[in-house]
């Protein structure tokens, strides 16, 4: 069954919140190690 | 009414991921992200990369928070006026509140982020350019005088120095003549557009100064700014922290920046205006870009 216009919106919405966070993970895993690796 | 309809306030059609993108004002966000990047790297020294990444980062979040939180207080204006019409608050497809919301929580972590990640003079400086421009420029300035741009552009001109500052850890003279640079190029970039938008301001009641002092007084302020900027562009080679090519360059571009500026003074036609409008943002683009290229020369470390 095709998806309504606003589970499509709510979906797009998700699926980008998701990615941020993912994203942020991510993000604060790196700069964990490069801060370690520059000793700081 | 569906079941998920239930659930969206009355008025606000259900908003998407681009809903959220649209009201970071992504265009805006180029050329920030670029001055950024340039005054990081003609910094004297070094950044780790995963740092500068996320310096450049934070840049373009805080830039983007500061649109929202805009759109968030001019959604009265913006649906006015045809070109921010189609803006999500305009539209119904945003709650005033939620951008405010949003705005507010890019705004704060990405202060956060720059402080922990990279340096905390660098986090003050972006938490200063985003409290200047919302509180300063859009709240303050913007409906009571037509000096708005050229007060409130200082906001726009803050992205260079933080980006040097994000290298060096500190303010010095270098970061605050690319301050300079785009404080001059923002009032002729501005009243560029406002010439042809004059009656759109008008209806919004902005005080643009086309709407207050007229077209040709305008055009008059546009040919003042346009002729101050060359010589303010002239100065990191003068200072040596660029070389001649950037040199070079900067005295061709700031000549077809006045010659536009003196034909927009000459045929006093909207045609004039347009070039000018397009060309500043090429213009800006280009003299960071060269100031990239050209900017190691001279520099200590």
């Amino acid at each position: 069954m095709p998806l309504s216009e606003e589970h499509r919106r709510r979906r797009g919405r998700n699926v980008l919140l998701g990615a941020v966070l993912v994203g942020l993970v991510f993000l604060f895993y790196v700069l964990t190690i490069v801060k370690l690796k520059m000793g700081v | 009414m569906t079941v998920d309809s239930a659930y969206i306030r009355p008025g606000i059609a259900e908003s998407g991921a681009s809903d959220y993108v649209a009201l970071l004002k992504p265009r805006v966000m180029s050329l920030v992200v670029f001055t950024g990047l340039a005054g990081l790297l003609a910094a004297p020294g070094a950044l780790h990369p995963v740092l500068a990444g996320i310096a450049v980062l934070c840049i373009a979040i805080g830039a983007g928070a500061s649109g929202a939180i805009n759109m968030w207080y001019d959604a009265d204006i913006d649906a006015v006026m045809r070109r921010t019409r189609a803006r999500p608050i305009p539209r119904g497809r945003i709650a005033r509140g939620d951008a405010l919301g949003f705005g507010v929580t890019l705004a704060v972590a990405s202060v956060a982020l720059m402080g922990l990640a990279v340096n905390i003079p660098a986090a003050a400086i972006l938490a200063v350019a985003i409290a200047f421009y919302v509180f300063v420029y859009t709240i303050w300035l913007k409906r009571r005088t037509p000096q708005n741009i050229v007060i409130g552009g200082a906001a726009g001109a803050f992205p260079p120095l933080i980006g040097w500052v994000a290298v060096t850890g500190g303010v010095s003279v270098e970061p605050l003549i690319l301050f300079a640079i785009i404080f001059f190029w923002t009032p002729p970039h501005f009243w560029a557009l406002a010439l042809y938008r004059s009656e759109e301001y008008a209806r919004a009641g902005i005080p643009m100064l086309p709407v207050v002092a007229g077209l040709e007084e305008t055009r008059r302020r546009i040919l003042l700014y346009s002729a101050v900027l060359p010589p303010v562009t002239l100065m990191p080679a003068m200072l040596g922290f660029a070389g001649p090519v950037y040199a070079v360059g900067a005295v061709v571009l700031g000549a077809l920046f006045l010659a536009g500026a003196i034909r927009v003074r000459t045929a006093r036609d909207e045609v004039s205006a347009r070039r000018l409008f397009g060309f500043s943002i090429v213009y800006l683009f280009s003299i960071f870009a060269l100031l990239v290229i050209d900017g190691s020369t001279g520099l200590p470390g």
